[in-house]
C-alpha cells in the first residue's frame, strides 16, 4: 500500500442481522489506481460489504469515505453518482431491454447527466469497448452468459466511476472467456478506474491485484500481495482446510 | 423527413379538431357514449405510465377518481367551477404523494392489495364521514354543465394526458420507469432516484384520475361512496390497458376504446349480467391477448414481413 491518502477508505463497518453479527469491524484502504482483491470463503459476507459500501443495507456502525466525501448513510443512488459502481453477484440483465438500454441507465443517471443523444452515442462507444457492439440491439433475456456479464460491467462503467466493484465478476467463465474478463479488468485499470474485485478465481487474482484482503466469518483475517496471501497457512486453512468453509 | 413530420402533426391537429366538433354533428346519446371512451382513454394512459412501466399494479385508481368527484360535490356549491376543477387534481397529487411515500416500498403482490384496501378503506372512512358528520349518504351536484362542456373538458384532458404519456415516455424519465420495472436494484445502483421518480409519477398520474373524476361528476346530480368510489373503475381501468397493451404510449387508449363501446353494450344488453360477461372479457384478455392488442398488430407486422 502507499502512504499516500486512500480513495476509499473503510473503518470499523459493523452490521448484524438479528442476533447474528455479520460484518464486525471491517477496514479496508483502496488507493487510487489499484486492484484490491477481496477474497474469502463462501458465507464470509463479502457481498455484504459491498452492499454496505453501495447502501444497499444501512450499516449499524463504521463508515465509508470516497477520497473526501462521506459516503455512509447515503442511498444507492447517490453513491452511484459520487462515483462508486458496481456488478451484481448474481448477474442481474434487464431482460425486456436491448444491450442499448440494459447500458443506457448508467449513462443518463450515473455521475454526469447527458442529453439522450450524447448519451447513446457514449454508451455505443462503451459497447464497442467491452466487445457488445454486435449485440446492441439484441434483447437481454437472449444473451450468452459472458456477454451479460459484459452488460453489467458496461452499465457499471457507464456511471463513470472512480471505484468499480466487481462481485465474482469472473466467475462462470471457460478458460478463453477468463482471459478475456481480465484482460478487460486491466483495460478498465489503465483507464484510471480504481477496482475492488470480490473473486474466487485464484488464477484471476494473481493475475491482476496488487494487494488482497481476506475475510473469513465477517472480518478481515489476512492483507498482503496476492502469492504472500495466498501462502498463509491460516488463509489456506480458512479456504481450503477444515469444514469451515 | 420535415415534410413527414408535418403532415402527421397536421392529421393528428385535424383529428382533434373533427374530434373537438363531435357534439354538434351527433345525438345526445352518441356524446355520452364519447364521454366515457375519452375519460377511460386519460384514465387507463395514466394509470399505464406509472404501473405498466414500474409493474406496480396500482388498483387505486377508484380512489381517485372518487377524490375528484367528493371534491366537487363538496366544494361546487361554494367556488366557481374552474377553481374547483383545479383543486381535485391537487387533492389527488396530495393524497398520491403520502401515500406513495408510505407504500411504494412495498413491492409486487403486497402492493396490488395495498392500493386496493386502501381504496376501501377511503370509500369506508367516506361513508363513515357522511353518516356521523353529515347525517346522510348522498350528496347533490348542483352544477349547470351541458354534455358539450363535459365531453370538451375530457377532449382536452386526453389531449394533454395521451401527448403528455407520448413525449414523456421517450424522455430519460419514461426510460426510468421501465427501468424501475425491469430491476430496481439496478435502477437504484445505476444512478436512478427510485424513490422520487416512483412517487411523483404515481402522484402526478393519480391527479389525472381525480381530474377526471371530477369533471365526470359533472354529469351527475347525485353520488353516495359506491358511486364516486366504485372499485370496478379501477379493474376496467387495468383491463383496458392490457388489452390495449402497456408498451406503447398508445396501447391504454386502443384499449379503452373497444371496452367501453362492449361495456356499454352488455350492460344494455344482460343489465344483470353484466358482471359475469365482464369477468369472461377480463379471462379472454389475458388468456388471448398477453401483449395487448399493440402486441397483436407487433406479431401481425413480423408475420407479414417474414
Amino acid at each position: 500500500m502507499t502512504d499516500a491518502l486512500p480513495l476509499l477508505a473503510i473503518r470499523g463497518l459493523h452490521k448484524s442481522f438479528g442476533g447474528l453479527q455479520a460484518v464486525r469491524g471491517f477496514d479496508l484502504d483502496v488507493p487510487s489506481g489499484a486492484i484490491v482483491g477481496l477474497i474469502g470463503p463462501n458465507g464470509s459476507v463479502k457481498t455484504t460489504v459491498l452492499n454496505l459500501i453501495t447502501g444497499e443495507i444501512a450499516a449499524d456502525g463504521g463508515s465509508v469515505r470516497l477520497a473526501d466525501q462521506e459516503m455512509t448513510g447515503l442511498p444507492p443512488f447517490r453513491i452511484c453518482r459520487a462515483r462508486i459502481a458496481r456488478t451484481f453477484q448474481l448477474v442481474r440483465i434487464l431482460p425486456g431491454m436491448t444491450t442499448r438500454e440494459n447500458v443506457l441507465v448508467g449513462r443518463l443517471f450515473g455521475a454526469a447527466p447527458a442529453t439522450l443523444e450524447r448519451a447513446r452515442r457514449e454508451v455505443d462507444a462503451l459497447l464497442e469497448r467491452v466487445g457488445l457492439a454486435e449485440r446492441a440491439e439484441q434483447q437481454g433475456a437472449q444473451l450468452t452468459y459472458i456477454d451479460q456479464k459484459r452488460v453489467e460491467l458496461a452499465r457499471a462503467l457507464a456511471t463513470q466511476p472512480r471505484v468499480l466493484l466487481l462481485d465474482e465478476w469472473l466467475a462462470g467463465l471457460n478458460p478463453s472467456e477468463l482471459q478475456i474478463g481480465i484482460t478487460l479488468i486491466r483495460q478498465v485499470r489503465s483507464e484510471g478506474v480504481t477496482v475492488v474485485m470480490i473473486e474466487h478465481v485464484m488464477e484471476a487474482i494473481r493475475a491482476l491485484c496488487d494487494h488482497v484482503v481476506v475475510m473469513s466469518a465477517g472480518a478481515l483475517i489476512a492483507a498482503g500481495a496476492p502469492e504472500a496471501v495466498l501462502r498463509d497457512p491460516e488463509v489456506a486453512r480458512v479456504y481450503l482446510g477444515d469444514d469451515d468453509a | 423527413m420535415a415534410d413527414k413530420a408535418f403532415v402527421r402533426w397536421g392529421i393528428v391537429l385535424a383529428a382533434i379538431a373533427v374530434l373537438a366538433a363531435v357534439p354538434v354533428m351527433v345525438s345526445a346519446y352518441t356524446v355520452s357514449l364519447f364521454i366515457s371512451m375519452l375519460a377511460y382513454i386519460s384514465l387507463a394512459t395514466a394509470w399505464a405510465f406509472f404501473s405498466g412501466r414500474t409493474r406496480y399494479i396500482s388498483l387505486a385508481t377508484a380512489a381517485f377518481v372518487g377524490i375528484g368527484t367528493y371534491t366537487v360535490a363538496v366544494l361546487s356549491d361554494h367556488l366557481p367551477l374552474p377553481v374547483v376543477l383545479a383543486i381535485a387534481p391537487a387533492v389527488g397529487f396530495a393524497v398520491a404523494f403520502g401515500i406513495g411515500l408510505s407504500t411504494l416500498r412495498l413491492s409486487g403482490v403486497y402492493f396490488v392489495i395495498f392500493t386496493f384496501g386502501l381504496a376501501e378503506l377511503i370509500k369506508q372512512l367516506v361513508i363513515w364521514f357522511e353518516i356521523n358528520q353529515t347525517k346522510t349518504l348522498a350528496r347533490y351536484i348542483f352544477v349547470n354543465a351541458s354534455g358539450t362542456l363535459i365531453y370538451e373538458l375530457l377532449l382536452a384532458t386526453a389531449v394533454v394526458v395521451v401527448a403528455g404519456v407520448w413525449w414523456l415516455s421517450r424522455s430519460p424519465l419514461g426510460y426510468a420507469l421501465r427501468v424501475i420495472g425491469e430491476d430496481e436494484m439496478v435502477a437504484r445502483h445505476a444512478g436512478i432516484d427510485t424513490t422520487r421518480v416512483k412517487v411523483l409519477v404515481f402522484a402526478a398520474t393519480s391527479a389525472v384520475m381525480s381530474l377526471v373524476g371530477a369533471i365526470l361528476s359533472l354529469r351527475y346530480t347525485y353520488v353516495d361512496p359506491n358511486i364516486g368510489f366504485n372499485s370496478l373503475v379501477s379493474f376496467q381501468v387495468l383491463i383496458m390497458a392490457l388489452l390495449g397493451g402497456i408498451g406503447r404510449p398508445w396501447g391504454p387508449a386502443l384499449g379503452a376504446i373497444p371496452l367501453v363501446l362492449l361495456f356499454e353494450l352488455l350492460s344494455g344488453t344482460f343489465p344483470h349480467h353484466f358482471g359475469i360477461a365482464l369477468g369472461l372479457c377480463f379471462v379472454v384478455i389475458v388468456y388471448y391477448l398477453p401483449g395487448g392488442v399493440m402486441g397483436l398488430i407487433d406479431r401481425w407486422r413480423l408475420w407479414l414481413r417474414s
